[in-house]
């Protein structure tokens, strides 16, 4: 993951996807691909499916028809040791943080590690302190997930998601429930990672503000139509879109 | 001067190089990945204090295949170092990726009086710390116990503010659902009882006072504490797991800001469900414990039934019946109590909802125990 060049190679592919729970089908026929180094936005109103279609991308919930595959993989077809080195290379900041409670941020950050890697307590105990210096935590290292604040959790789960250094990261709501300052340093924070690293990046949100400051391409969920309506950049879907649903979205119904 | 060291593994390299009097150069080469056995940043301290005339310290990166927070964290360490040392940092040699996070990585600098030190206290203060805790735990259980009989007189005069279907929920859970459990339990403690008391009167040939031991057993004592032993561990802890829980969700605060007394909300329909069962469910274990009994009696004493049944209705009197019924009362109000007050103190991680769950069942059995003896005591003395 040393160099990030931004050539246009499918990194995830959904093909013919439908997710339900039982007999309700939330979406049915998703087709997208997720580049390399794309920040990538799953975007829809609440209760479209969003949150949903993460957890079908990470291996959390198996489709009931189609396939996610990670380059060439098929990952729900894949052997248990394919599917498990796929999701060792996925980072995942979930929608309310999931830091374990009775763990401080650094044994949070340091599980993965301990599990995943060969390293000392002392390198695993380096890396997180540096993992929670790089989200802007230095010094936080020893205190509970309930002895700070709620943007404060959102950064330390990010420091989590980056604990093996994926090439992959997903975001559920990174700024939902933070304030506007908050939400833009954590925005400027994602770009400075996919720069840095050239991570790929998905990114579950419907912030307009940080649509267009830091996606790159996009799907739309319609709600109405239980199905993808568009795909792309966001700033071109704004300019060219003449769905009314996706318009009125984009501009707050405004528009 | 030229100083090599290669590592163990093969993949990646350390070594080092002086382009001028005043520079180190630092060559990085191969994969640096945690994945790797990483050289130590000592290396680089080595060089920089063997020679002081080194004020500057640069990158070459060229033979780089590959890096990860290893670098990164090797790097930060060096950097920390040499701004101890006073000695400058010249990062163009690195690739730009990790230029940024090591930027990043600074970005924020640690907030003063952030770090947690960790206190060494003496003996004598950390007991006197436990001691003030202590009192302060017993000072919160008085209260609690206090707003909780104020509740309970406020639902006496009608005036407390609970959901009906609540009660109803908590009933059903502490009352019906309970059955299996406290029949197995009973039917079993009458088996017992009655084959221990069975081996010694068989000896005089008194069989038929089985029947006694075990009714006068069961009425008086056994069945309530196996009730209230049972409920400690099935209902005060789902009590405690359920208000700890709703603690940690901030459900407990959004209650009191709506004005909502969790004390009328939460514990009196709780504590209300299982004053109503406890008598109930001691009078069933009663039956059940009989029952055990006459197994025994008919199945290995060749007694028969209705002579089994007279004998126990001979031994029993109301004032036995009574007293297990005001023991079943009191352990159901201290099972509720325990489990709520375990509940509203708890924190607010997931590990203390586990704690609030033990320590609900420990405090429950405890005084259970210890109100069992104190009643037996009284009714001794008093003569009843
Ligand atoms: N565990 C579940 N069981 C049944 N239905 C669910 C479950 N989780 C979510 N849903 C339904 O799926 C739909 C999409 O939910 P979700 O993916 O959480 O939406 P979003 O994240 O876009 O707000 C909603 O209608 C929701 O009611
Ligand atoms: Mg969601």
């Amino acid at each position: 993951m040393s160099e990030s060049e931004t050539n246009k190679e499918p990194h995830i592919t959904v093909k013919d996807l439908t997710m339900a729970y039982g007999s309700f089908v939330v979406q049915h026929d998703l087709n997208f691909e997720v580049n390399r180094s794309d920040i990538f936005i799953i975007m829809g109103g609440s209760g479209c499916g969003k949150s949903t279609l993460m957890r079908h991308m990470v291996g959390l919930k198996s489709p009931a028809k189609g396939q996610v595959l990670y380059e060439d993989v098929n990952f729900w077809e894949a052997g248990p040791e394919q599917r498990d080195l796929i999701m060792k290379n996925i980072g995942i900041l979930y929608q309310s943080g999931a830091l374990w409670s009775s763990m401080t941020l650094a044994e949070n950050i340091a599980l993965p590690l301990a599990e995943y890697t060969d390293l000392t307590p002392g390198q695993i105990r380096e890396i997180a302190s540096l993992k929670l210096a790089l989200v802007g935590l230095a010094g936080f290292e020893d205190y509970y997930p309930s002895e700070i604040s709620g943007g404060m959790c959102k950064r330390a789960g990010l420091a989590r998601a980056l604990a093996l250094d994926p090439d992959i990261l997903f975001f559920d709501e990174p700024s939902a429930g933070l304030d506007p300052i908050s939400a833009s340093l954590l925005d400027d924070l994602i770009l400075e990672l996919r720069e840095s690293l050239g991570s790929t990046i998905v990114v579950v949100t419907h912030e307009l503000a940080s649509i267009f400051a830091i996606g790159n391409n996009s799907v739309f969920l319609d709600a109405n139509k239980k199905t993808m309506t568009a795909t792309g950049d966001p700033k071109k879907l704004l300019e060219e879109t003449k769905d009314p649903e996706l318009r009125k979205f984009l501009t707050r119904g405004k528009g | 001067m030229e100083a090599e060291i290669k590592n163990t593994s093969e993949s990646c390299e350390l070594s080092f190089d002086r382009p001028a009097g005043d520079t180190l150069l630092v060559r990085l080469k191969g994969s640096w990945t945690i994945e790797q056995k990483l050289p130590s940043d000592e290396e680089v301290g080595r060089q920089v204090e063997a020679d002081p005339a080194i004020k500057q310290i640069a990158f070459d990166a060229g033979g780089l295949s590959g890096w990860d927070s290893g670098l990164l964290s090797f790097l930060t360490k060096i950097i920390n170092q040499c701004s101890a040392k006073n000695i400058s940092v010249n990062q163009e040699g690195l690739p730009e990726g990790i230029r940024k996070l090591v930027q990043l990585a600074f970005a924020v600098p640690e907030r003063k009086g952030a770090r947690k030190e960790a206190l060494r206290e003496s003996l004598l203060s950390r007991i006197g710390a436990s001691s003030i805790a202590a009192g302060q735990s017993s000072l919160d259980t008085f209260n609690f116990i206090g707003e909780a009989s104020v509740v309970f007189l406020k639902f006496l005069v009608g005036k407390a503010h609970y959901q009906r279907s609540d009660l109803i929920l908590t009933i059903q859970q502490c009352g019906v659902q309970a059955l299996p459990i406290v029949s197995l339990i009973s039917v079993l403690v009458g088996l017992i009882l009655a084959f221990v008391g069975a081996v010694q009167l068989m000896m005089f040939g008194a069989q038929i006072f089985v029947a006694n031991l075990v009714g006068i057993a069961m009425v008086r004592v056994m069945g309530a504490v196996m009730v209230g032993i049972i409920m400690a561990g099935r209902t005060g802890a789902a009590f405690a797991a359920q208000i700890g829980t709703m603690q940690v969700n901030e459900e407990i605060d959004a209650l009191q800001t709506l004005g909502i007394s969790p004390m009328e909300f939460l514990v009196l329909p709780r504590m209300l469900a299982l004053i109503l069962m406890m008598p109930l469910l001691c009078v069933y274990a009663d039956l059940m414990g009989v029952l055990g009994g006459l197994i025994v009696g008919v199945g290995m004493l060749d007694l028969n039934i209705t002579q089994y049944l007279d004998q126990t209705r001979a031994a029993l009197n109301l004032s036995s019946f009574f007293i297990g019924l005001f023991q079943a009362e009191v352990f159901g109000v201290l099972v509720a109590l325990a489990g709520c007050l375990r509940g509203m103190q708890c924190g607010r991680s997931a590990s203390s909802v586990g704690d609030a769950a033990t320590s609900a069942v420990v405090t429950s059995i405890v005084c259970i125990i210890l109100a069992t003896a104190l009643i037996t005591v009284v009714t001794n003395v008093l003569g009843i």
